[in-house]
């Protein structure tokens, strides 16, 4: 295909979808405008129903909380691929593993990384742990502990993080916060109540404890999306390790 | 309209068309986590704090570190496959 060819498809492509894009922007609502009942009704209730403040972990881990799980399992999904995947191509031909040398690290960068890891860690488990009153929770706040530990390789290379990143422990966590999800959903059944009912003490709004499982569930995604984060970051790294 | 949106969807606009016209894809993470970030802090100024958390780890963590450490292999790799030429 010439470049002129090219120019006339993406023309004839580019200014319809254009036109039909500002066609339909321009017919919007305004900003804040919002006909539906739905958020009205769970700003009303959801605090004293569910002893919440953020309503949008209320509606994450409990009144829609199927869905959540349904979105959690992509992300476990995601990590064993790329595991399974990359871990293939490692077994498959050993002489065709590519090797990095590492590069020296920069005095201020260790000492920088070493401090921050751990304010990072505990500032990502403060987020999960206060999910249902402030903004974040446990995706938020597992994303931030499962990048947080780059931190490692950032200051002192492969050896730190492979040391923390200790896959015969992470797997199992991993594994054992999307069990935790669908263990917490389950007892409800046992209790005679539909999956996922919040059948726990629902404790007080704006304290450490509230939200019965809310919070419970918070925590099983903290540990899940936090080692799967661990997971994922330590695979791609393992493709560019240095030479033995 | 709050006015600060105007300012962070022109800088938005900007470092998107920045991203796009990069074509070294090293350097293209660059605008790219900026993006994130400005993306982040739209989300934030809408009133979004939740999302703005994820899309702050995901777009200007994650995605750069995976991007860098593929292009990191693709490198290494080339060098030998070149290396590999070079003694045959």
């Amino acid at each position: 295909m010439t470049d002129r060819a090219r120019v006339w498809v993406m023309g004839l492509s580019f200014v319809p979808l254009a036109a039909f894009l500002i066609w339909g922007i321009s017919g919007l609502n305004a900003f804040g405008f919002y006909p539906g009942p739905y958020g009205d009704i769970i700003n009303a209730i959801g605090d004293w129903q569910r002893h919440a403040w953020n309503m949008a972990t209320a509606v994450n881990f409990d009144y829609r909380g199927f869905d959540t799980m349904g979105e959690e399992y992509i992300m476990f999904v995601s990590v064993v691929g790329v595991a399974l995947i990359l871990r293939e191509r490692e077994l498959e031909d050993k002489s065709s593993r590519t090797t990095l040398a590492e590069s020296e690290r920069a005095d201020g960068v260790g000492v920088l990384s070493f401090v921050l890891l751990p304010i990072v860690v505990v500032f990502g488990i403060y987020m999960a742990l206060h999910g249902p009153n402030t903004p974040g929770g446990g995706f938020q706040g597992g994303a931030i502990v499962g990048t947080a530990f780059l931190f490692a390789y950032l200051g002192s290379g492969h050896k730190a993080f492979a040391a923390i990143g200790k896959t015969e422990v992470v797997e199992p966590l991993e594994a054992l916060g999307a069990l935790a999800y669908v263990g917490i959903g389950l007892v409800a059944l046992f209790l005679g109540d539909e999956f996922l009912t919040n059948y726990l003490p629902l404790g007080t709004a704006g304290n450490l404890w509230s939200g019965g499982t809310i919070w419970a569930i918070n925590i099983a995604v903290l540990l899940e999306i936090g080692t799967g984060f661990l997971l994922a970051t330590g695979e791609f790294l393992k493709e560019i390790q240095p030479p033995e | 309209m709050n006015p600060y949106q105007y300012v962070i969807y022109a800088l938005l606009a900007i470092f998107a068309t920045v991203t796009v016209l990069t074509r070294d894809p090293a350097l293209q993470i660059f605008p790219y986590a900026l993006y994130g970030m400005l993306l982040a802090i739209s989300f934030f100024i809408l009133q979004a704090p939740d999302v703005t958390l994820s899309e702050l780890t995901v777009g200007t963590a994650l995605i750069p570190f995976l991007v860098l450490v593929t292009l990191a292999k693709i490198r290494a790799r080339e060098a030998k496959l070149k290396e590999g030429k070079d003694q045959g």
